[in-house]
């Protein structure tokens, strides 16, 4: 239990023009746990990511990536921190092949700062070009490997993306809705690699609507409604809480 | 001080310019998204719309008068304009007032102009990557300003104010000040106030502002957004050709003048913020006051040149510290 | 998509190389085959190789281009007066106050992205334009332009008492077939290394950022120095151009620097193919053959072509194609400038791949190019909207109420 906290938000407040749509959120996500949020429309959730990762100051509150700051830092200074974000909408280098894509998220922990590389070949039978090949194989996506991303199935965008967020070896990974607009087939498929990689000890933030894929993922939740914290616990203490009910009956009969 | 006052004034009718022309550019680029390199075409198309009134108002018969000669000995030729024989002295009175007339020839050709353009070319472009719009529009005007030299030719052809403007107001000793320039301002703020009298009360006008906030939506709500893309265009390209009309007794117009005023219209339409008209106006005014202000021998003297980059420090400035400009608004053409 | 092999490149450039060895003999047939043009050819192809470097890998159209080419002649011209009448001072030179202007008008520019950095290149370009002709006049001798001339001190040449008519390389006049050879090996130099830059990290990296900036920034790239980079060395190659034609033309006038000039080299670098290694330079040849042609015409040589023709339609016809020659050339400029980019936006690159591919292989439509194409072959329940929360929401309550009993 006593596992370091990997990622602490640590009560945050965001009001716009007066509206609460954050009070004194409180979480702590520890190291290698699969942590869900959950909760109905209107709940938080997009603006307590946006705080954590898109840019968005909270009015009150902090949020600490393993002991640094992460509040008013640019996208690639939160991932060089650490953080891997997988989009609702697969955001990948659709001109790029395949391999490359995942070539450019294993470079960028070395370059991504800036370096000026103009002497050496990048090619998909460089050392680079191999490991992520391997990991493209491993997740099934190896039949694209030199096909442009732009062409691939929504499914295996989503799934690129995944790979790609996976070779950074990331601190946290963190999940918007992964399975948004899936099949059935393919959300189950999606499943089995993120159970992959929380079996490999990864530490996860997952949003999601889909309870299935939720409570087949989970370590713990945390049930945001109406900006506050309403529950927090393992899935079976979720499933039982009479209040998780009520918030989510309660917009049903509205 | 006097002087500050005339710089001050100098600017004025420089900023009306930019500014009219930063309202038509904002106009067509907030609300069909395209970037139109050829408006400063559309300036000097105006612009020439007076010249060409003038030639054909003062196309003269010539008459061979045997009983007089010249010094020479020749017969004398006597030349009346046209319009003059025909008209008589109202003829005379249409000449000198040609500038402003040439107004009402350049609405309808301007429009005509706007809306071939838009349904002939711009339209096939709204899908199509910004750096295509570009290079489409730039093309365009490179074309638009060639036929222009190859029909007038390379020079500034003059054009003179109606008589009763022509002279002066002499406010004191040292401020004068060409009635004409008073005239462009009252102008452009006219047509400034006509343009958003039209975004604001009417109907049109307010499916056009809602088109600049999100047009899809507006499309969505199954508004004819097509045709009104077209007329927006129209009234751009009428805003940017009274302009060019106007000018014409301040500036003489050449083929390339288009250009030049393009990219400072466009230097006033990123500091005022793309896609706000009254950022564009304010801009507008803004730099052509800096400008003259600039412009000054004190301040020449003081820093030699500063009048050919102070726009563009300027521009510069306001970047670094508001990227967004003056009043534009987040996520417009950053993509 | 398979990755081009080293030896690929390296068969490419020697290839390329051949190209411009054997240039006189190649361009002859077409009338081309004379040292004045073919100079042409090399040096506003470096130009154009340079431009493509920003605007083909990253997507940054740049408007002001032209200016760095200014500079660059203008600086070597002052070489030539100052130092030495050598060429390799003052190549050095023009690039390195190219790449000082490129540096500080990118650190401004690249700010923006999208139809604002177009803007403001150009903004900066004309701002560059107009120095030359009114405050820096003393630097760049105004309209009348920057000229060598015999007495000027040239401390080095006075050092070693070298004595040179013209500006030279090592003693070799750059004028005629030299001249040539000259600019065609920096020509050869330049694609090399715009090989080298296409297949880096960094030319992907610069790949990626026209490909999606967003997912740039969420895999850990800060952009910005890449594309300051990308935008420097273009306007090296720029100066590298402004150089070689200082070289060949001793006199640097500020009409080099003009907005037509920056709207030239995107159009070479669009109708061969941005993106493309060779596009630029085929784009290039292209442009200048035909504005050699064209230009060079004039109505009574059109007369005597169309002398065929009964006089009335033959007066016409002239009168009409008159406007296009001549003078008129920047007419036929702009209307091949719109005509490319309605039709061709890929470039001739492009249509020449579009071309080879129906032959070979007739069946396969290219993965990508089209990310509408992209839903096809998934199952219908995939084509709900995303963000359909409302009754996602419904069905996540049904699914707790279900699990709470």
């Amino acid at each position: 239990m006593s596992k370091p906290i990997v990622l602490h938000i640590d009560h945050v407040s965001k009001t716009f023009g007066g509206l609460d749509a954050l009070s004194n959120v409180h979480l702590d996500i520890r190291e290698g746990e699969t942590h869900a949020i959950i909760g109905p429309n209107g709940a938080g959730k997009s603006t307590l990511l946006n705080v954590c990762v898109g840019g968005l100051e909270p009015t009150k509150g902090k949020v600490l990536l393993a002991g640094t700051e992460l509040t008013g830092r640019r996208p690639f200074e939160i991932n060089q921190l650490g953080v891997a974000r997988v989009f609702q909408t697969p955001e990948i280098f659709a001109d790029l092949t395949v391999v490359e894509n995942v070539m450019m998220a294993m470079l960028s922990h070395r370059d991504g700062a800036f370096r000026l590389r103009l002497l050496s070949r990048f090619g998909d039978r460089s050392e680079t070009g191999l490991r992520a090949t391997k990991a493209l194989t491993d997740l099934g996506l190896g039949g694209h490997l030199n096909h442009l991303a732009g062409a691939l199935s929504r499914g295996d965008k989503r799934r690129l993306e995944l790979v790609m967020s996976v070779v950074q070896q990331p601190k946290l990974l963190l999940l918007d809705e992964p399975t948004a607009g899936m099949a059935r087939a393919d959300t189950n498929a999606t499943i089995d690699i993120l159970r992959k990689f929380k079996e490999s000890g990864m530490t996860i933030v997952i949003i999601e609507h889909d309870m299935h894929v939720v409570f087949s993922l989970a370590d713990r939740i945390t049930v945001l409604a109406g900006g506050r914290v309403i529950a927090q616990g393992l899935p079976d203490e979720i499933k039982g809480n009479p209040k998780v009910v009520e918030a989510y009956l309660g917009e049903e009969q509205v | 001080m006097d002087a500050l006052i005339l710089q001050i004034m100098n600017g004025l009718d420089k900023g009306a310019a930019y500014a009219l022309i930063a309202l038509g550019l904002t106009l067509a680029f907030g609300t069909l998204g395209v970037v139109n390199f050829a408006h400063g075409a559309l300036f000097m198309l105006g612009a020439f719309c007076a010249v060409t009134l003038h030639k054909l108002l003062t196309l003269e018969t010539v008459r061979i008068d045997p009983t007089q000669t010249t010094p020479w000995g020749s017969p004398l030729e006597i030349r009346t304009p046209f319009v003059q024989d025909l008209l008589g002295d109202w003829g005379r009175f249409l000449i000198d007032l040609s500038v402003p007339v040439s107004i009402l020839l350049a609405i309808p050709v301007m429009l005509l102009i706007g809306v071939v353009l838009e349904r002939g070319l711009i339209r096939f472009f709204y899908k199509r990557p910004h750096a295509d719009q570009i290079l489409v529009t730039f093309g365009l005007a490179i074309v638009l300003q060639e036929i222009v030299k190859q029909i007038f030719g390379a020079n500034p052809i003059p054009q003179t104010a109606p008589e009763i403007f022509s002279g002066s107001l002499s406010l004191t000793e040292t401020i004068v000040y060409p009635y004409w320039r008073i005239v462009y301002l009252v102008f452009s703020l006219a047509v400034i106030g006509a343009v958003f009298a039209f975004l604001q009360l009417t109907t049109f006008g307010m499916v056009v502002r809602a088109g600049m906030q999100d047009r899809e939506t507006v499309g969505l709500l199954g508004i004819n957004v097509e045709r009104r893309f077209t007329i927006v265009f129209g009234i751009a390209a009428i805003v940017a050709g009274v302009a060019g009309v106007m000018y014409t007794p301040i500036l003489p117009p050449d083929y390339h003048m288009g250009m030049d005023f393009l990219v400072m219209s466009f230097v006033v339409v990123v500091v005022g913020g793309m896609g706000s008209l009254p950022g564009a106006v304010l801009a507008g005014f803004l730099l052509g006051i800096v400008q003259s202000f600039a412009s000054m021998n004190e301040v020449k003297a003081l820093i030699p040149g500063i009048d050919q980059i102070i726009i563009y420090l300027v521009a510069v400035a306001v970047l670094l510290v508001r990227p967004r400009g003056l009043m534009g608004r987040k996520g417009v053409m950053e993509s | 998509m398979k990755h081009a092999s080293k030896l690929a490149d390296f068969a490419l450039l020697i290839g390329f190389a051949v190209m411009v060895a054997l240039g006189p003999v190649i361009f002859e047939p077409i009338g081309a085959g004379y040292p004045d043009l073919l100079q042409k050819f090399a040096i506003y192809g470096i130009f154009a190789i340079g431009f493509n470097i920003l605007f083909g890998l990253t997507g940054y159209l740049s408007f002001g281009h032209a200016a760095f080419l200014g500079v660059g002649s203008y600086a070597a011209v002052w070489s030539f007066k100052l130092v030495s009448m050598d060429l390799v001072p003052a190549i050095l030179l023009a690039v390195l106050f190219a790449g000082i202007l490129a540096l500080a008008i990118g650190y401004v520019s690249l700010r923006r992205s999208g139809i604002y950095f177009s803007i403001l290149t150009l903004a900066f370009a004309q701002m560059c334009y107009n120095m030359a002709y009114s405050v820096l006049t003393p630097i760049t001798n105004g309209e009348t332009g920057l000229r060598v001339l015999r007495d000027d001190p040239r401390v080095v040449d006075a050092v070693f008492g070298y004595v040179s008519p013209a500006p030279s390389l090592f003693g070799l006049q750059m004028t005629g077939w030299a001249g040539y050879y000259v600019c065609g090996a920096v020509l050869v130099a330049a694609f090399g290394l715009s090989i080298a830059v296409f297949r880096s990290p960094f030319g992907m990296t610069l790949r990626a950022i026209k490909s999606n900036q967003k997912r740039m920034g969420f895999t850990g790239y800060n952009t910005r120095p890449f594309l300051l980079t990308a935008f420097i060395i273009s306007g090296m190659y720029a100066g590298l151009a402004g150089a070689l034609l200082a070289a060949v033309d001793p006199l640097a006038g500020a009409e080099r620097m003009q907005w037509t000039a920056s709207g030239e080299v995107v159009l070479m670098t669009i109708l061969g193919g941005a993106g493309t290694l060779l596009g630029p330079v085929v784009g290039t040849g292209m442009i200048k053959y035909f504005e050699n042609i064209f230009s060079s015409y004039n109505d009574v040589q059109l007369a005597a072509i169309f002398s065929f023709l009964p006089d009335d339609l033959r007066d016409n016809v002239v009168s009409v194609l008159g406007m296009f020659v001549g003078e008129g050339w920047a007419l036929t400029l702009g209307l091949l400038f719109m005509l490319v980019v309605i039709f061709l936006p890929g470039g001739i690159m492009e249509g020449v791949m579009r071309l080879l591919r129906l032959k070979h292989t007739p069946k396969v439509k290219s993965l990508g190019d089209s990310p509408q194409r992209d839903a096809i072959g998934e199952s219908v329940i995939e084509d709900m909207p995303p963000d359909d929360h409302t009754s996602r929401t419904r069905e996540s309550a049904k699914a707790m109420r279900e699990t709470a009993s």
